[in-house]
């Protein structure tokens, strides 16, 4: 009944698709107008089948001229492993929309360090090269947890400045975490304007931490659990200056100094037991057809 | 004409309307009043005076012309009952079901004064449901013109709008955020009060007006305002983006884990199946005693579904009393029947943590009403020394909501203080060509507000694109057969271009 009445709906068609680890993979999706809308910071909240959900991701390029967004999406749950198996080349998300959020303030920032975590490389290089775009001088630090799993360092490399890469086991480029790359800028340069940092919540709280007593007004990019994405439903509420705000709708980027962490932490454990249950489906093949259940998941 | 009525001759009773029984609704999802049959609105339809006083017409928000539609159901002419509705709703299935009659249509029946008021919204619900089952149709002739009129979302304001806006020939788009449309209507309302399939049937009523919808849009970032009336050949847009993000309380606990806003469960169940977890991805998350803090409709939603996904006990906590409780009367009763507990008089004041993050009780005050407030409703008044503990593991928001501030963050639209749109009495905005109405507009109201709203929006617009309606009133089937064979609708509108 519903597709009778979407006519004009549009695929959004996986025009690239690449594998940068067994677990990291980039798609890159056919969506002009939303290649024409997008800014450094915003987000998409993506669907790949009909009875999915609707997952954030934040957008990590994208390329007005071709009319494409590029997500990187690390595969951990359920949803994530399926697209990775099903969003090949050729393949269609069921939906996509956006370009969500507030964009990162690009302007009068004259020397910036853009710091991207693991997965959070992703989000990070558009806001890098927008600064390069603007005349910043742009220092990038960006860590994984070893060499296998180094994606866009080029890429990133050729946006920056400086540009310092780390790993915790000391594969490739420095051994120790990003907060040392960041050691490294802040204690070479004393006039950073700003700190971007993107990646898990934990390394971007050690991001915060670190920066607090240099006094670097440092933003971070959040990414809590969202249903909609449109100021609608409050699942994305986090505490900034200990008042409650919507990342969907008043972010994602919020002063790092005045986030608080530990309520992020907490909330986005909310579904990890429904989170194992039905990964654990997945992985034993699932997809066997089943009487729908009704789901009293206890407390 | 019929013959003349009485309240004596009439049958006194309000004919009753089934339901399925509350201790086995309670535990499904399928619909709880299940419509009247034929011979039952026959019946009620006799109840009807047929009064020239009109007091229905003036009480409803989109002035349904409700004797003639109740008179040719006594007719049993029941196609024409549902043209003369849809001379004004497009949407009878739906404002039958969710309408709060009893302060509108039904609030107002001279029948009222004496005994219990005709059950106007069962009616039109009635000839609704039968249009939907006979596939009948209202389209119109259409006379297009070169106009293209964008709407923003997909709720019942911007349905409504679409609807008039096609009849009057203009080339309608409407923009929806989601993957499905309907907006409220599909992640607000639950199924045992509005079936989807309900609304499926409405919307596809305004695509066959030659309405296109664009799924998947959020306007205002993926184009904006200005952009859709500069760069993409829009002449008049209209605004109608429905509710913005939950108001929470700011009292400790809010972040706990099992403390949502009822809005965020609705739609998990609504729009995303998450009854259906684990074979829908979208998980609820929801626990065994379930404490909705609020008492107006959507809370009245959050308890019932609650109820049905297994909760064993649904509390509702609501400051003020029973008689404040702004929820629609039915809703309430249902709620009781099915075993609500109330907790009336009775504030939170922080949510308690079980050690882990998440909620094992909320810690309340009993309140006594004092003076009115500026409401008109008694002011409650904390008892002292009343706190007390209310074991929960799940707290649900359902005190309303703010404005959505993505229009305000993306356009040059004029903002009251408080973030909803500016919009004057025929719902113009502070940019030419845009209209705005519904929630965005007044804060949260209800659905036939809002398709009110869409409609005045409508008029104003065609007034603003020099598309003028006919004041042809409703004319009787018999007079309209016999003219050129056209249906009263064909002949609804006449187009002026104003120079």
């Amino acid at each position: 009944m519903v597709a009778e009445v979407v006519p004009n709906a549009v695929p959004y068609e996986i025009v690239t698709r690449t594998d940068f680890s067994d677990v990291t993979y980039l798609l890159e999706i056919l969506e002009p107008d939303m290649a024409k809308a997008a800014n450094p910071g915003q987000f998409v909240m993506v669907m790949s089948h009909a009875d999915g959900e609707r997952i954030p991701l934040t957008i990590a390029d994208f390329d007005r001229e071709k009319g494409t967004i590029t997500l990187v999406v690390q595969a951990i749950g359920k949803t994530t492993r399926e697209m990775q198996r099903d969003m090949v080349q050729g393949a269609h998300l069921h939906a996509m929309v956006g370009p969500m959020g507030i964009p990162s303030h690009i302007e009068g920032v004259k020397k910036v360090v853009c710091v991207g975590g693991g997965l959070g490389v992703a989000p990070v290089y558009p806001q890098a090269r927008a600064f390069k775009e603007a005349g910043a001088y742009v220092i990038g630090v960006i860590g994984f947890r070893n060499k296998d799993l180094v994606f866009w360092k080029d890429k990133f490399e050729s946006v920056c400045d400086e540009f310092i890469i780390c790993s915790d086991d000391g594969s490739v480029g420095i051994k120790g975490l990003v907060t040392e790359g960041i050691r490294m800028a802040l204690e070479k340069h004393n006039d950073i304007d700003e700190v971007i940092a993107i990646g898990p919540p934990i390394m971007m709280r050690a991001c915060s931490q670190f920066t607090q007593p240099y006094g670097v007004h440092t933003v971070v990019s959040l990414n809590p659990i969202m249903v909609d994405g449109t100021g609608m439903c409050g699942g994305c509420r986090v505490k900034v200056d200990g008042r409650t705000k919507f990342a969907c709708v008043d972010g994602p980027d919020f002063d790092a100094h005045k986030v608080d962490f530990d309520d992020l932490m907490a909330r986005l454990k909310r579904f990890r037991e429904q989170e194992k249950l039905v990964l654990d489906r997945w992985e034993q093949g699932c997809r066997i057809p089943e009487a729908p259940t009704i789901s009293t998941p206890g407390a | 004409m019929a013959k003349k009525k009485t309240i004596r001759t009439i049958p006194q009773d309000r004919t009753p309307m089934q339901e399925q029984l509350p201790e086995i609704r309670a535990r499904n999802f399928a619909e709880v009043s299940l419509g009247y049959e034929l011979a039952a609105a026959i019946r009620e339809s006799e109840r009807c005076l047929m009064c020239p006083d009109e007091p229905c017409i003036r009480g409803c928000p989109v002035g349904i012309n409700i004797p003639g539609f109740i008179a040719k159901i006594s007719e049993k002419d029941f196609h024409g009952a549902y043209d003369v509705l849809t001379d004004t709703t497009l949407l009878p299935a739906i404002c039958g079901r969710v309408c709060p009659q009893e302060t509108q249509c039904e609030g107002v029946c001279t029948v009222g004064e004496s005994l219990e008021s005709v059950a106007i919204g069962r009616l039109e619900r009635f000839v609704g449901d039968m249009a939907i089952a006979e596939g009948w149709s209202a389209v119109p002739y259409i006379e297009p013109n070169d106009f293209r009129v964008g709407i923003i979302g997909s709720g019942p304001a911007g349905m409504a709008c679409a609807a008039d806006m096609a009849k009057a020939g203009c080339k309608v788009t409407v923009f929806e955020a989601f993957q499905q449309p309907g907006g409220v209507l599909r992640y607000g309302i639950p199924e045992f009060r509005l079936p989807n399939e309900v609304v499926d049937a409405e919307i596809a009523k305004v695509a066959r007006l030659g309405v296109t919808f664009r799924m998947n849009a959020l306007v205002g970032r993926l184009f904006t305002i200005e952009q859709m009336l500069n760069d993409m050949g829009f002449d008049a847009l209209f605004v109608g983006t429905g509710a913005g993000t939950p108001v929470f309380m700011d009292i400790a606990g809010e972040s706990l884990n099992g403390v949502v806003s009822a809005n965020e469960l609705l739609t998990r169940i609504n729009l995303m199946q998450a009854r259906d977890f684990p074979a829908h991805d979208t998980p609820l998350g929801l626990g065994k005693k379930v404490a909705v803090i609020g008492a107006g409709n959507t809370a009245m939603d959050a308890m019932r579904v609650s109820l049905r996904l297994g909760a064993e006990k649904v509390m509702c906590v609501y400051r003020r009393g029973h008689e404040e409780a702004p929820a629609r009367a039915e809703e309430l009763h249902h709620a009781e029947q099915e075993g609500i507990e109330f907790h009336w008089l009775t504030n939170p004041l922080a949510i308690l943590d079980d050690g882990n993050g998440n909620v094992r009780g909320m810690l309340c005050q009993r309140m006594e009403l004092g003076e009115p407030d500026k409401s008109g409703r008694r002011r409650p008044v904390p008892v002292v020394g009343s706190d007390f503990e209310l074991e929960c593991d799940t707290v649900v928001y359902a005190i309303g909501t703010n404005s959505n501030p993505i229009l305000g963050q993306t356009s040059s639209l004029a903002l009251t203080d408080r973030g909803y749109i500016v919009a004057d009495d025929s719902l113009a905005t502070s940019i030419d060509g845009v209209f705005a109405g519904g929630d965005i507009v007044t804060g949260a109201a209800t659905v036939i507000e809002a398709m009110g709203a869409g409609r005045t929006a409508a008029a104003a617009m065609k007034r603003y694109l020099g598309l003028r309606d006919s004041n042809l009133p409703y004319a009787p089937a018999e007079r309209a057969s016999s003219l050129f064979g056209l249906a009263p609708e064909q002949r609804n509108f006449v187009r002026v271009q104003v120079a």
